[in-house]
Parts: structure tokens; C-alpha cells; sequence
């Protein structure tokens, strides 16, 4: 437990450490999880719009 | 060059690496993690603050290197016309972005324990903050038309014209009287940096590069099927 508390209390300077490391982590989280989302509703939007041109005449167009 | 410029072949080239890149993002930045956090000695003058180096100086590297891949292909698509180009130059905006912003908020915690301040407003911290409005401004840029081609082009201007931005980060250090210290890594005689120090920060910065290739991947792919989805309802409604 000491063991743990030392290490984050980083020689005092846990206070400016630790938030810079979340912040890296929370910014490429995000970009992440934006870039996967954006891709997977476009590519099944090209793949609904394709089905929809194919199959049924196009009432909804 | 010719033969990636076609959306197709492009798209299977970049789904055969894409897991590959994932997978090693994900073991690069465990490993410099680990190393950063638990093997890496503390700095002599600055303590453990040093830490946030593992961070800052990659995403600094970063932000410089995507706003060159954003400059070069945006030059590829306003000279040769061509469409993936663009695309790749809009895609990779919003990731230089991020990069910037975690280089200036971690350069800002790192600014207080050492300089006593967070902020200053000398020639690196200004012309690195230069660099973060370029990019905010090529995203709005690109997005303000309604003809995609406008918007491209507009932004891709913007992106060239901001590349004199870059050298003046670069030796910003050199060439006034900063607070920020010059390079350690990136110099002429070799780094100055002990091994310990420099194998985390090359991990990360390894991890960063293919972060970014990765999340750029998947930010094509997306804006790829949406010029197409643009494509079939132009057509559609052509009859």
C-alpha cells in the first residue's frame, strides 16, 4: 500500500503528472472512438443505399 | 503514386494493415508506458516531473509530423486533382489536432512544477498554439462549403500557406531567448539523453506514429463511403 502511494504520489509532483497522461489518454480515446463510430455509420449507409438502389424501384429517393 | 490513388486498391491495402497497426499501437504504448512509468529513472534536476516528457515531446513530434502529411497532400491534391489526396489531408486534421492539444496541456503541467507558470508567451509556446489555430481553422475551412471541391481547396491553401509555421516551431529554441529547452533527441551531434530515458520516448513516439495511422485508416475509410453516398444520391437524383 505504501509501496502504491508512493508511486503515485510521485515524489510530491502527482498533482501535474497524472492529469497529463489522462489527458493524452482521454483525447486519443476520443479520437478513437469518433473515427470507429463515423466509419461504421457511413460504410452502412453506402451499404443500406446500395441494397435500396438494387433491390426495391426508388419510392424513397 | 497513381496506382494508390484509386479508392479501391487504397481501401485493400489499408484494411490488410490495419489490424497490424492496431496491434502494434497497443504493444508500443503498453511497453513505453511501463517503461515511462516504472523504469525510467527520474531526472537529476527535475524529479519525476520529467515523466510528462513520455508525453508531451511525442505528441510535439506529432503535431509537426501530421501537419507535414496534411501540407504534402494537400499540395498532391490541389497539383495533381487528386480526389484520395484530399481526403487523406481532411482526414488527418482532426488527429494533428488532438496531438497539438495534448502537446500544449501537457506542456502547460509540465511549464508549472518547473518554470513556476503555466503559460508563457515566448516564441515555442506561441508558434506551437499558431499551429493548433491552423488546424482548427483547415477543419472549419473544410467543412464551411456545400461543393466539397470548394472546401478542399480553400483548406488546402490554408494548409500550405501555414507550412512556414513549422521551421519557426522547429528553431524557435535557436533563433530567440525562450523558457522552452532546446532539443535533446532531434540534434545535429546525437542525442543527449541517456538510454533509459530515450527508449520510452522513442516507444511512444513509435506508438503515437502508428496511432495516428491507424486512426487515419479507419477517418478515410469513413470519408471514402461518405463521397460515395454523395456520389449515389447525385445520381439518384439525376434519374
Amino acid at each position: 500500500m505504501d509501496h502504491l502511494m508512493a508511486f503515485l504520489s510521485m515524489g510530491g509532483k502527482g498533482g501535474y503528472i497524472w492529469p497529463a497522461y489522462l489527458i493524452a489518454a482521454v483525447v486519443l480515446i476520443a479520437l478513437l472512438v469518433n473515427s470507429l463510430r463515423s466509419a461504421r455509420i457511413q460504410e452502412s449507409r453506402l451499404a443500406a443505399l446500395r441494397q435500396a438502389r438494387r433491390g426495391i424501384p426508388e419510392d424513397d429517393a | 503514386m497513381h496506382r494508390f490513388a484509386n479508392p479501391t486498391r487504397f481501401l485493400k491495402v489499408a484494411n490488410a494493415i490495419f489490424p497490424w497497426c492496431a496491434g502494434i499501437t497497443a504493444l508500443l504504448l503498453a511497453a513505453g508506458l511501463y517503461l515511462a512509468l516504472f523504469h525510467s529513472p527520474p531526472d537529476y534536476q527535475q524529479g519525476e516531473t520529467v515523466r510528462i516528457m513520455y508525453i508531451h515531446v511525442p505528441s510535439a513530434w506529432m503535431a509537426l509530423f501530421v501537419y507535414a502529411c496534411m501540407a504534402v497532400s494537400s499540395a498532391v491534391a490541389l497539383i495533381w486533382r487528386h480526389p484520395l489526396a484530399d481526403l487523406i489531408a481532411k482526414a488527418a486534421a482532426p488527429i494533428g489536432a488532438g496531438f497539438t492539444l495534448i502537446c500544449l496541456t501537457t506542456g502547460s503541467l509540465w511549464g508549472k512544477p518547473m518554470w513556476g507558470t503555466w503559460w508563457v508567451w515566448d516564441a515555442r509556446l506561441t508558434s506551437v498554439l499558431i499551429l493548433f489555430f491552423l488546424y482548427l481553422g483547415y477543419i472549419a475551412l473544410v467543412n464551411a462549403f456545400d461543393d466539397p471541391t470548394r472546401g478542399h481547396r480553400a483548406a488546402g491553401i490554408l494548409a500550405l500557406v501555414g507550412v512556414v509555421n513549422l521551421p519557426i516551431i522547429k528553431f524557435s529554441v535557436e533563433w530567440w531567448n525562450t523558457l522552452h529547452q532546446p532539443a535533446s533527441v532531434l540534434r545535429l551531434d546525437g542525442p543527449a539523453i541517456y538510454p533509459t530515458m530515450l527508449w520510452p520516448l522513442l516507444l511512444m513516439a513509435t506508438g503515437f506514429t502508428l496511432f495516428f495511422v491507424t486512426v487515419l485508416i479507419l477517418r478515410v475509410r469513413s470519408e471514402i463511403a461518405a463521397a460515395k453516398i454523395r456520389n449515389l444520391q447525385l445520381s439518384l437524383a439525376q434519374g
